[in-house]
């Protein structure tokens, strides 16, 4: 049997939340010379903390949900059986590792690692070419805007590019804003080396002189590995680019979601409000402080290196005629297996969700895709393939890669009153529509789910959300009504009910539900009594309705599972 | 400038640095007081009402003192589907707090936050930067207890 080489710990931030630092910190105590790295995000979520163990021999073994124990740990230094982890095979067969290839893979602050992985190939293969023959390459590869509205980056690069200034701007855009969205999270974190290659072939093929990085401030792990990263380019000089040095800015956001609008990001970044203003002119002729600017999303820079090192026409043989290569996207919500995919474009949602995700065919009764500015797909369309243009004619969008798959047990007017009650709240409030328009049509939700609402309720949202849609300046108002016109367009009968009967299938609008326990199942443990915050179980274990907060606290805590969220009205 | 801000002075006086400026102060105050701002509107020359104006458009920004131990409980969308509107109820119930808020003894505050970028481990919140995942009522209470016995 082979020894362990190396062991690779997974601390990028869903490894941290679940207890990584603690197994890494014992793993060091206890593997004497064995060296133990701590490496980003395998996608695996769901199974972290992970160990990787390498073996002299190359091959891994990898373990999951690994506890902080001297046990677990231990198990892990013998190679044991137990806790090893696979990849679910339908997975390892639906997927298509590019720009993951590092992640979880590499030391993310580790410059050599990354270099002996052929990371500044890429950058170095483009600084023997002319910088309009780097353009022509990323043209060729048909890579599209990878933050979810889709234009073609070659060509967006040829505008900075044709522009004579004596300063040009190039900005990524790291403020990923999406609830349920955490794709540029994972690749910062994981190979923040990646993300500056592809911003350092931009520069040099646009002729950019200064290189921002907006990113969350909710992110601080990516934004301390960016800054290590950067720190060793100036130390190897891969910032100079031909005939100059080029500079490279950390800039935080202060949390607000329409400064994910490119408009909005400049006036962040030139320390005001974040609110988006009229285009033309468009940033490419007129951005930060009036130079032109352009701005690429995280994942799209994740993309170039990948481009230049193989080959733009190398890279376009994955994916669909109009969508190249892969897309990563965040699978949550409820599923058996979430966490971070990476899959070549073209692939069909229900591969997704059910081969990749693991759900629960017999459950699932929708996908959001793009978060808030997206839309449901409803599960007979899952044959639909995941590619920019086939997801639109459903009405949801690519979006930037968040997926949150919904299930029988949630409501879908609760969940489109959940997105507007964000994108409400979020509307910078420069112009009415969105700012008074997206209020109106979240109180409408509101009453609703509340069991309030009237059969004007829904003429009003069909009437006002097209409205909104027209008279918005920014992509977050064009698009905030979505979710309600994708609800509306399938899943209307779940409107009316709550309308008509007050009655909530999914049995999750609380003002509808009542807690029920059971009497021929009950045992009268009393565990339910102890643990209602509200005092709302008698002695004769019967729910007063009127005290019930139907917080679910008794629901979890009955060993029988003798209680039910039942419909006001109904027995069981 | 007031001497209680001049760490200021290591942010670059050009007003494109206002929120980098903003974010340092709050950073090593917590908050954003007013004679904060007062001491921001000089030092990058200029009008209090500006500097206002970028407080209350983002929010990160704080102009309540937070408590000693600041929740940030998860409301995204993976949070939301798993749970998050009964965990905030479990937190009102337990602490008596509202998103906003710094309890009476100044231990606790609460805010929610759109994403901790968790995702899969919902539903989450973090206590001071440290994320607690796939919280259960029972969990919750544990937690608390255990920062309230600190």
């Amino acid at each position: 049997m082979s020894t362990i080489k190396t062991l690779r710990v997974g601390v990028a931030s869903c490894g941290i939340a679940s207890g990584a630092e603690d197994v890494m910190a014992l793993l060091k105590a206890r593997a004497n010379s064995i060296p133990v790295v701590g490496v980003g995000c395998l996608g695996y979520c769901y199974a972290e903390p992970m160990v990787e163990a390498v073996l002299e021999d190359g091959s891994s073994v990898i373990y999951g949900n690994v506890e902080a124990t001297e046990k677990s740990v231990d198990n892990i230094l013998a190679l044991g059986e137990a806790g090893r982890f696979e990849v679910p095979p339908e997975r390892k067969k639906r997927e298509k590792i590019m720009v993951l290839a590092l992640a979880g893979r590499v030391d993310p602050v580790d410059f050599d690692d990354y270099v002996a992985h052929k990371g500044y190939d890429g950058l170095k293969r483009a600084l023997a070419m002319a910088p309009e023959a780097v353009v022509n390459e990323v043209l060729t590869s048909g890579l599209r805007g990878r933050g979810g509205g889709g234009f073609p980056t070659g060509r967006k690069w040829s505008f900075l590019a044709a522009k004579k200034a004596e300063e040009k701007i190039l900005i990524c855009n790291a403020d990923e804003g999406d609830p349920g969205a955490f794709m540029d999270r994972s690749l910062m974190e994981s190979v923040p080396h990646q993300v500056l290659e592809g911003m350092l072939i931009a520069a040099y093929a646009t002729g950019a002189t200064k290189l921002f990085i907006y990113c969350r401030a909710e992110y601080p792990l990516a934004i301390k590995h960016l800054k290590i990263a950067i720190q060793q380019i100036c130390d190897h000089k891969l910032n100079h680019l031909g005939d100059r040095d080029v500079e490279i800015v950390i800039k935080e956001g202060a949390g607000a979601f329409v400064c994910g609008e490119e408009t909005a990001l400049i006036a962040s970044l030139e320390g005001q409000r974040g609110t988006p203003r009229f285009r033309p002119p468009f940033p490419t002729d007129s951005g930060y402080k009036g130079y032109p600017t352009m701005i690429n999303n995280v994942e799209t820079y994740g993309n170039v290196p990948l481009i230049l090192r193989d080959g733009g026409a190398e890279y376009a043989k994955v994916g669909t005629e109009g969508s190249k290569g892969t897309k990563l996207f965040a699978l949550a919500g409820d599923l058996k297996y979430p966490g971070l995919v990476e899959v070549p474009m073209g692939i069909t949602l229900g591969e997704i969700v059910f081969d990749i995700g693991g759900a629960d065919r017999t459950k699932v009764k929708a996908v959001q895709t793009g978060g808030p500015s997206g839309g449901c797909i409803p599960v007979e369309n899952f044959d639909v393939p995941v590619d920019y243009d086939s997801l639109k004619t459903l009405g949801a969008i690519m979006g930037s890669g968040g997926m949150i798959v919904i299930n029988n047990d949630r409501c879908m007017v609760e969940t489109a009153r959940y997105f507007l009650d964000f994108t409400h709240r979020e509307s910078c409030g420069k112009c009415t529509f969105c700012r008074v328009g997206m209020t109106r049509m979240y109180e409408t939700l509101e009453r609703i789910t509340k069991g309030q609402g009237t059969e004007e309720d829904l003429d009003f949202l069909a009437d006002i959300a097209p409205k909104i849609k027209a008279g918005a300046l920014c992509g977050l108002g064009q698009t905030a009504p979505n979710p309600v016109l994708a609800t509306l367009r399938y899943f209307r009968h779940e409107y009316e009910e709550h309308i008509r009967e007050h009655k909530c299938r999914a049995l999750q609008c609380n003002a509808m539900v009542k807690l029920q326990i059971d009497h021929d199942k009950c045992v009268k443990c009393g565990l339910c009594v102890r643990s209602c915050p509200v005092q709302a179980i008698n002695a004769d274990f019967e729910i007063d309705p009127a005290k019930c907060t139907r917080c679910n606290s008794c629901l979890d805590a009955c060993p029988k599972k003798a209680i039910y969220r039942v419909h006001n009205g109904d027995e069981k | 400038m007031d001497n209680a801000y001049s760490y200021l002075e290591s942010v670059g006086k050009e007003p494109s640095n206002l929120i980098k400026g903003l974010q340092l102060i709050q950073s090593t105050e917590g908050y954003v007081s007013d004679d904060a701002i007062r001491a921001v509107a000089k030092y990058f020359s200029l009008p209090e009402v500006e500097i206002e104006g970028v407080l209350s458009f983002y929010a990160q920004f704080k102009r309540v003192k937070p408590g000693k131990y600041k929740i940030a409980l998860c409301d995204g969308t993976a949070c939301h589907i798993k749970g998050s509107p009964l965990v905030h109820e479990w937190v009102r119930q337990e602490l008596n707090l509202s998103p906003g808020e710094t309890s009476a003894d100044g231990l606790f505050s609460l805010e929610t936050v759109a994403c901790l970028g968790c995702c899969s481990l919902a539903p989450v919140m973090s206590i001071n930067g440290r994320a607690y995942a796939k919280l259960t009522r029972k969990g919750l209470v544990k937690i608390i207890k255990e920062y309230q016995a600190k």
